[in-house]
């Protein structure tokens, strides 16, 4: 009988509100399923369990909130099913654990991988019906329908597909100015007020804490749109690649090679990860901001990478996202995107020790073999933990960022 | 002095009837009752004292043989306005007006017009019972060779006319009974007559469109009124003609609010509603974020009790929830 | 009735052995498929065409049935374009559009052509309406079947011709049957005249087989019309001796009767009338069939060798355009 406790979803979170379980006693769970959702500052999130087994006891009703690290369930794992209540029956003791402290299964081993999405809450297993209005705007703006859930009312509509709708890039909005945000949130699940202050937290806990440097670098990125079109010349609107995908995996592999960038800074000690989970910074509509990871970036081919990446800020922006994705980001990428502005020098999120900032891809003469070329260039500025790396570190990663993205084939 | 004078829908065509007969004296009015009763509705009060029996001539109980005397009056050099008293009684010159009015220009290969102008009132709500409340416009409009228009407004009530006797096919002017009394605005002065070709925006909108002629469209409007009290902006398309349909104005629309409501107090089965939703299917459909709805007549007799009758028509209520509907709200 | 001279004799005979010529012709042409649909044929009635046609003027209106190909001929509508638009040839008389029953001519002011029974007659009221309102001397000249008495449309027009005193002229061939209804079968009162007294309208019998007859009632009829006393009519006693249409097995007349009638018909009469008084000789007669033969010969080789409207034209002639002449 193992117990499943109410994890930690991010740095300062304290307490979470159990706010819906999907599971029912006596049902079986496997590894990575979603079993319940959980009201924290940064809205809803799904939480999965890590192990196989069968729901046995519901400890915490709908409603309450406990402490992280509380038990919420209880697991039978021996398949005996069996619901003997362990030794700590009383609910929610009000143990506060150190803020900071990873649950306690496996946080660095992702389960399933991002590309296949499951809809916890039972749906029709049949394909949802979807407006002609809805597929033809999916297609204009590069949304994936598969990856789609229909509205309340069953149908995938143009709302959907609208709240689905990336920008051409995820954008970041640094240091958000302050914006006034309604009372409770403007969609279920997301409280923009309380977010607002975890933002705050968090990236005042980054300026104090972190002694950052940054490096920059402009790159050809005129390679890599010369790729993308003859790419996407043979792929449909629906699979058309977006350049931040190869961006993300250029980085990936690059960070891969410098691990001094990869990795999380606990306990006044640096510990790297051998996977490359990258924090994607992504805006929400009324000012959020949440940078979820798609795990195992170095290793996905680039479609992997594309659905992943609709699939997370389709999710994100509708508060469905897991705790690991919210705890796991490595390394963070923040692309401005285009038709925006040059730079971007970013903070790092902790305990991240590294963040890469991408300027948007901007037509400028550049010097080519020794003639002024118009070519499509792209600012990088890489922030990192002093504590960790150094200038010469950041370089090297820049250094192997670009001479991927010359290369998009090999991606 | 104003630009506009506020009149009776009424009053607008017996303006338009005057202003007509002044203008060319090949016009003349024929049908029951014009002439010494003044018409059934009215509406040519007074036009016998000011123009003579011969050209306000009151006709016998012979629909078939007064709506073919038209034709062959419209096809010798005159210009005759035909008033049918209802589109109940029409069916008796269903004859004269689909077998010859509509098909003489084809059956002759081109060699006559019959610039006729017929005049009928149509619709229920005066607890009239089945047989004096139908909605058939769709049956004319069905039929190639006749142009069908349904005035739904003062402003076109006036200026429609002229521009049908201008026309030289056959024009069937469709009155809904309920609007006679409507008061509205039309020009102070100069030229009023308004084309019947377009359909008109009666009021913009951005969530869904809806589809509505002759007595309808006030509905419509109603509709959209309460719509907008709960943030939702409904766009009013006033038809205006029934033949030919004027697809541009629908789909502009469509294509901006994705979202159709169709409304027509005729009954739905085989109704000219399902031609409108039809044309939005062929050339619409990848607009459509929902199915077009209809709010029409219920398939039933139009019945006698003011309540019945309210029921067995559209109302603006239903419209509303057809519009929700479509919102999936 | 001896008035009539030499030539107009001759007139009259050509005209109807030129009808019946052709009407033959055409039930050849019908047989061999190069007519379809459905065809009405005059045959035995050519004296009723032929004698009202020459007491009108080129002015006056001229309103017909679906039996119309001799109407069409005595107006003076040209044969070729009449034997085209049989064929659905596009120089037809209709264009093609119209075929065996809706020939049309504006320029003869011949307002087909109608198959509806008793449609054209408000059309006819309609017509002679917009004539006394303009105060035109004109007629317009209204066939129909006695068949045509059943319906609504005949009395409603012959009441609004009578209460407006406008000037029609009805001819009621009355050829005993309707398509295969005989006439005791169909009116409470078999008296055609009858019909037109209930709306006080002037009327007169002829023998619809006498070619001389038919254009004395005619010309009297038509001079009163013209005079603005008011509508006229006139039922002319008459006998189809095909069958109602090419599809028609005429199994509601006896082949007695039918022989009977053929012995009275017009042009035998009529070409024995002509023969005995020494108006006409056998050469006159002669003459006359060689020229109609050759007319119609040419007639059928006009048709034959025209050309079809192309299909791209579907969709004209249904809407006239704004600011065209009316």
């Amino acid at each position: 009988m193992s117990e499943f406790k109410m994890p930690s979803l991010g740095a300062d979170m304290d307490a979470g509100t159990l706010v819906e379980w999907l599971k029912q006693p006596g049902e079986a769970v496997k590894r990575g399923d979603i079993i319940a959702v959980v009201e924290t500052q940064k809205g809803a999130i799904e939480i999965e369990v890590f192990e196989d087994g069968v729901l046995s006891d519901i400890k915490v009703q709908p409603g309450t909130e406990v402490p992280v690290g509380s038990v919420l369930a209880t697991i039978s794992t021996d398949g005996s099913g069996a619901s003997e209540p362990p030794a700590e029956a009383a609910p929610a003791p009000k143990q506060v654990e150190a803020p900071l402290k990873p649950q306690e299964s496996s946080p660095e081993t992702p389960e399933a991988p991002p590309s296949a999405p499951k809809s916890a809450p039972a749906q029709s297993t049949s394909h949802p019906d979807i407006s002609p209005a809805a597929r033809r705007a999916a297609e204009e703006k590069g949304v994936d329908i598969s990856a789609l859930k229909p509205g309340p009312s069953g149908i995938i509509g143009l709302a959907e597909v609208e709240a689905a709708a990336a920008p051409s890039a995820p954008r970041i909005a640094e240091m958000p100015a302050p914006k006034p945000t309604p009372a409770g949130g403007s969609r279920p699940g997301i409280n923009l007020g309380a977010m607002r202050k975890a933002i705050a937290a968090a990236m005042s806990r980054s300026h104090r804490e972190i002694p950052h440097y940054w490096v920059s670098q402009t790159i050809d990125l005129t390679p890599l749109y010369i790729w993308l079109e003859r790419e996407n010349r043979q792929r449909s609107v629906a699979d058309r690649l977006l350049y931040v995908v190869p961006l993300l995996k250029a980085a990936a592999l690059a960070v891969k090679e410098t691990p001094a960038l990869n990795g999380h800074y606990r306990d006044d000690e640096f510990q790297p990860s051998d996977k490359v989970h990258m924090g994607v910074a992504t805006a929400l509509r009324g000012g959020g901001l949440v940078a979820p990871a798609i795990h195992d970036v170095e290793r996905a081919d680039l479609d992997t990478i594309r659905v992943g990446l609709l699939d997370l800020v389709q999710r994100t922006r509708a508060g469905r996202l897991r705790s690991s994705e919210m705890t796991d980001a490595t390394v963070t990428l923040s692309n401005l995107g285009e038709d925006t502005s040059d730079a971007l020098t970013s903070l790092i999120y902790p305990p991240q020790v590294a963040i890469i900032g991408c300027g948007a891809p901007l037509d400028r003469p550049h010097v080519v073999n020794g003639r002024i070329e118009i070519r499509r260039l792209m600012n990088v500025t890489v922030a990192g933990d002093h504590r960790v790396s150094d200038g010469r570190r950041a370089s090297q990663f820049l250094g192997r960022f670009a001479r991927r993205l010359e290369t998009p084939e090999e991606l | 002095m104003s630009e506009t004078r506020r009149i009776t829908y009424r009053e607008a065509i017996r303006e338009a009837l005057r202003e007509a007969m002044q203008r060319d004296e090949r016009v003349f009015l024929m049908g029951e009752d014009v002439g010494a009763y003044g018409g059934a509705y009215a509406c040519s009060k007074g036009l016998l004292e000011e123009f003579g029996e011969e050209r306000i001539r009151d006709a016998p109980l012979s629909e078939s043989g007064f709506t073919g005397a038209g034709i062959g009056a419209a096809l010798n050099g005159m210009r005759p306005i035909v008033e049918i008293m209802t589109i109940n009684f029409a069916l008796l010159a269903l004859d004269q007006l689909v077998n010859n009015a509509a098909t003489l220009r084809h059956m002759s290969g081109g060699q006559f017009t019959v610039p006729l102008v017929v005049r009928m009132s149509t619709g229920a709500g005066r607890q009239l019972a089945a047989q004096h409340s139908h909605s058939l416009e769709g049956w004319f409009a069905h039929v190639p060779g006749l142009k069908v228009v349904a005035p739904a407004t003062t402003a076109d009530a006036r200026g429609m006319l002229w521009t049908a006797l201008e026309d030289p096919n056959p024009v069937i002017i469709m009155e809904h009974a309920m609007l006679y009394n409507e008061r509205g605005e039309v020009p102070a002065e100069g030229d009023v007559a308004v084309d019947i070709d377009r359909a008109a925006v009666r009021r913009p909108g951005t969530d869904a469109t809806i589809i509505a002629f002759s007595s309808n469209v006030a509905k419509a409007l109603a509709a959209a009124e309460t719509l907008a009290g709960e943030g939702i902006e409904a766009e009013v398309i006033d038809l205006r003609t029934l033949r030919p349909i004027d697809d541009e104005t629908i789909m502009t629309s469509v294509a901006k609010t994705h979202r159709a409501v169709v409304v027509d107090e005729a009954w739905k089965t085989a109704g000219f509603s399902a031609e409108i939703v039809a044309r939005i299917n062929e050339q619409a459909f990848y607009q459509l974020d929902a199915p077009v709805a209809r709010v029409c007549g219920v398939e039933v007799p139009v019945p006698y009790p003011h309540h019945l009758e309210q029921a067995a028509i559209p109302q603006p209520e239903q419209i509303v929830a057809a519009v929700k509907g479509a919102l999936r709200r | 009735m001896t008035e009539v001279g030499k030539e107009e004799a001759r007139a009259f005979l050509h005209q109807m052995i030129r009808i019946r010529r052709f009407e033959e012709k055409c039930a050849e042409l019908y047989s061999a498929q190069k007519i379809r649909g459905f065809m009405h044929l005059y045959i035995g009635e050519e004296a009723v065409a032929s004698g009202v046609m020459p007491a009108l003027r080129d002015n006056d209106a001229v309103v017909a049935t679906y039996r119309e190909h001799g109407h069409a001929l005595a107006r003076g509508l040209p044969m070729n374009e009449v034997m085209a638009e049989m064929y659905g040839k596009a120089v037809g008389s209709s264009g093609g559009r119209g075929g065996s029953m809706h020939i049309f001519s504006a320029e003869r002011r011949f307002y087909g052509g109608n198959a509806i029974v008793a449609g054209g007659l408000p059309i006819a009221v309609g017509l002679a309406l917009a004539d006394k309102m303009q105060n035109r001397d004109r007629v317009t000249c209204c066939f129909f079947g006695e068949g045509a008495a059943a319906e609504g449309e005949f009395h409603e027009s012959m009441n609004l011709a009578a209460l407006w005193k406008l000037p029609v002229l009805f001819v009621c061939e009355n050829n005993s049957y309707a398509m295969g209804t005989a006439l005791a079968r169909s009116e409470s009162n078999t008296s055609i005249l009858a019909h037109a007294e209930v709306f006080g309208m002037v009327g007169e019998a002829v023998d619809g087989m006498d070619v001389e007859a038919v254009n004395a009632a005619a010309k009297t009829a038509i001079a009163s019309v013209r005079s603005g006393e008011g509508p006229r009519f006139i039922e002319a006693k008459t006998y189809r001796f095909r069958a109602h249409s090419m599809f028609d097995p005429d199994l509601y007349r006896t082949k007695a009767e039918i022989e009977e009638w053929k012995e009275k018909g017009p042009v035998l009469r009529y070409r024995q009338t002509v023969l005995d008084d020494g108006r006409l000789t056998e050469a006159d007669i002669d003459a006359i069939e060689s020229d109609v033969a050759a007319e119609i010969a040419a007639a059928v080789d006009f048709a034959e060798a025209a050309g079809w409207e192309p299909a791209e034209h579907l969709t004209r002639h249904i809407y006239a355009a704004r600011g065209g002449a009316a």
